[in-house]
């Protein structure tokens, strides 16, 4: 019982084969599930009968005896995950974001992190690229939701290549871990030296005068930004926050120093996601300037993804917009 | 066979440990501990194996309490068994002691989970059940639940999950003292009939009165036999059982005993001796 042997390494797992993908970071799930399945008997994987849509199905399909299905009942999912995590498993439960942790979060709170319980929460269809099934299924909280418990990790990757590192590490971690995923294919944005690690923050360029911190989909726009504001001569930086808990702190200090504008870019509500958490800990420890991109204290609604992002204002060329109106 | 006037002494001596715990701390679930003492005493006196010089034996049977507020019952067991030492039964519910008001599995060796929050603990058993059934494991996994608890949703997606992995090596454990905070169960919100709800859920179903040793523990053994399917134990009991005053008795649901109570109550359990 308790800590299990994790034997999996790095390199067994063809981890370099998600890079350069153009995927949905859900795919990536899916496949690198199986990965691990192959690699380690304790993985277990529940689902709340989505398991098409969260790709657990791919696992599933190659170890039948380790995939449970627990029907429409996120509670019960997540109670039993706990159990399945204190009988010396690792347990990975997926269904949609609003689901996990909007129905499940009591369970969350008391039965896997106030045990301390070894659960994966790999939730799907983060955020507003959800798209076209509207605000019932768009998670724009969650990540709020799942920050605000002690003990518990939350990890919000970019791209598939990151996805299949984050998903590998959490398994490696003793601890419950929350990950947010999405639905709509995503470009490749990581180089192929990345090195996923738990709770570092990634610095693609370090700006003199703008820093834009982002994650999930959101990185791709930062990094367009940065381009457009860099040829206009603005020194503009850009930092992947994909641990949102806990928070890279040193890391926040020295972009801080360097920042005469920071901008946070989240597909979540501004209110209790990466914004509020740059913000809490910079006010605190080194008051710098920050403008919060998300969607603002408000329900998504249907439409494509693209569309969405435009109207919500998670683009780059908003981005390009805040700062030019906020740095002065 | 089992030694009954031994258990019976057990639960007794448990009753005793209870009631004064309470009375320290001043706070705490009365009558929901009382009410289950008999169930508890069979299983860590009799069914259950377990090490409490290794509370984390692989090869132990899991105890899950659901009812996480019969906290008091869970402690006294413990220490009775020999977790930890009966003079830390006194710290209950003060700053900084392992004996939180509800079970805390990081702070306490002998628990399993942290419970509290009702409704939470028969998925909880079912992921245990489902992981030793993985692991080929021959243990087993208790689980006790209120019976007002069992208004709770979850509750009854757990039971479908129980019966739907056909988890025989889990035993579920309703302590029927027809009683929750606010009243009596088919008053506050009818629970009944919890035995046609089970079996139609697929369960082995045992109703038993869950005062009577002897009840209890052919029922444990039964339980053990059935195969494919779970088994729920409906153990009719009292509220406040073993001190009249707070037998059935709403109002003792979460208050403490005055120590004008306990001395009663010690007296009663004592038999007239001090
Ligand atoms: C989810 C949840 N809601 C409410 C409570 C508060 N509460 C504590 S005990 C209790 C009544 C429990 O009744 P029952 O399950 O019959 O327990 P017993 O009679 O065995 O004490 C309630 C409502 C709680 N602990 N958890
Ligand atoms: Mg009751």
């Amino acid at each position: 019982m308790g800590k299990t042997e994790c034997t999996l390494s790095m390199s067994k797992v063809s981890l370099k084969d998600f890079f350069g993908k153009d995927m949905a970071t859900r795919d990536a799930y899916g496949h690198i599930l199986v990965e691990l399945g192959k690699n380690n008997p304790h993985i277990v994987v529940l689902d709340a009968d989505l398991s098409c849509s969260t790709k657990t199905a791919l696992f599933a399909k190659n170890f039948p005896e380790r995939f449970f299905n627990m029907g429409i009942a996120e509670q019960d999912m997540m109670g039993t995950a706990a159990g399945l995590a204190l009988s010396g498993k690792i347990p990975f439960a997926s269904t949609f974001a609003i689901f996990a942790t909007g129905r499940a979060w009591e369970q969350i709170r008391q039965t896997i992190c106030y045990s301390n319980a070894n659960v994966k929460i790999v939730a799907t269809h983060g955020g507003i690229t959800v798209g076209e099934d509207g605000a019932t299924h768009q998670a724009l909280e969650d990540v709020a939701l799942m920050r605000v418990i002690p003990t518990m990790t939350v990890i919000v990757p970019a791209d598939a290549y990151e996805t299949a590192q984050c998903i590998v590490s959490a398994s490696e971690y003793y601890g419950p871990v929350y990950i947010r995923l999405g639905r709509a294919k995503v470009p490749s944005i990581l180089p192929e030296e990345y090195n996923f690690k738990i709770g570092k923050a990634y610095i693609f360029k370090m700006g003199k005068e703008v820093n834009i911190i982002a994650n999930g989909i959101m990185l791709a726009e930062a990094l367009k930004a940065s381009e457009i504001l860099n040829k206009d001569g603005i020194s503009t930086g850009v930092i992947n926050f994909s641990t949102v808990k806990p928070l890279d702190e040193e890391s926040l200090l020295e972009i801080a120093k360097s920042s005469k504008l920071i901008i946070t870019a989240e597909e979540h509500s501004v209110i209790g996601g990466l914004g509020s958490a740059v913000s809490e800990f910079l006010s605190e420890n080194y008051p710098v300037k920050i403008k919060r991109i998300g969607v603002k204290d408000t329900f998504g609604c249907s439409g494509s993804w693209k569309e969405l992002l435009k109207h919500y204002g998670l683009t780059a060329e908003n981005i390009v917009k805040v700062v030019r109106e906020n740095l002065k | 066979m089992a030694d009954l006037s031994f258990l019976r002494e057990m639960a007794r001596k448990l009753r005793v440990e209870i009631l004064k715990m309470l009375t320290k701390a001043g706070s705490g679930h009365t009558g929901g501990s009382l009410s289950a003492v008999d169930i508890v005493t069979a299983l860590y006196f009799y069914k259950m194996r377990h090490d409490p010089k290794n509370p984390k034996w692989e090869g132990r049977d899991r105890f899950v309490l659901s009812k996480g507020h019969a906290a008091p019952l869970l402690y006294a067991v413990l220490a009775l068994c020999g977790y930890f030492d009966l003079s830390v039964l006194q710290t209950l519910r003060q700053i900084n002691s392992p004996l939180q008001g509800h079970p805390c599995c990081k702070s306490l060796p002998g628990i399993e989970v942290s419970t509290g929050s009702l409704g939470q603990g028969l998925s909880v058993a079912n992921g245990l059940a489902l992981g030793l059934k993985l692991n080929r494991s021959l243990s087993r996994v208790y689980c006790l639940l209120g019976d007002g608890e069992i208004q709770e949703g979850q509750v009854w997606e757990a039971a479908m999950t129980a019966s739907h992995y056909k988890l025989d090596n889990l035993c579920a454990i309703i302590d029927n003292n027809d009683l929750q905070i606010d009243g009596a169960c088919r008053e506050v919100m009818n629970i009944y009939p919890i035995d046609e709800k089970f079996k139609a859920f697929g369960w082995h179903v045992i109703k038993i009165d869950g005062h009577n040793m002897e009840e209890i523990i052919t029922a444990l053994d039964e339980a053990e036999q059935i195969m494919n399917k779970p088994s729920l134990i409906l153990a009719k009991t009292i509220k406040g059982k073993g001190v009249s005053i707070f037998e059935g008795k709403a109002k003792y649901h979460g208050v403490a005993p005055t120590s004008e109570e306990l001395e009663i109550a010690l007296k009663e359990l004592n038999n007239g001796k001090n």
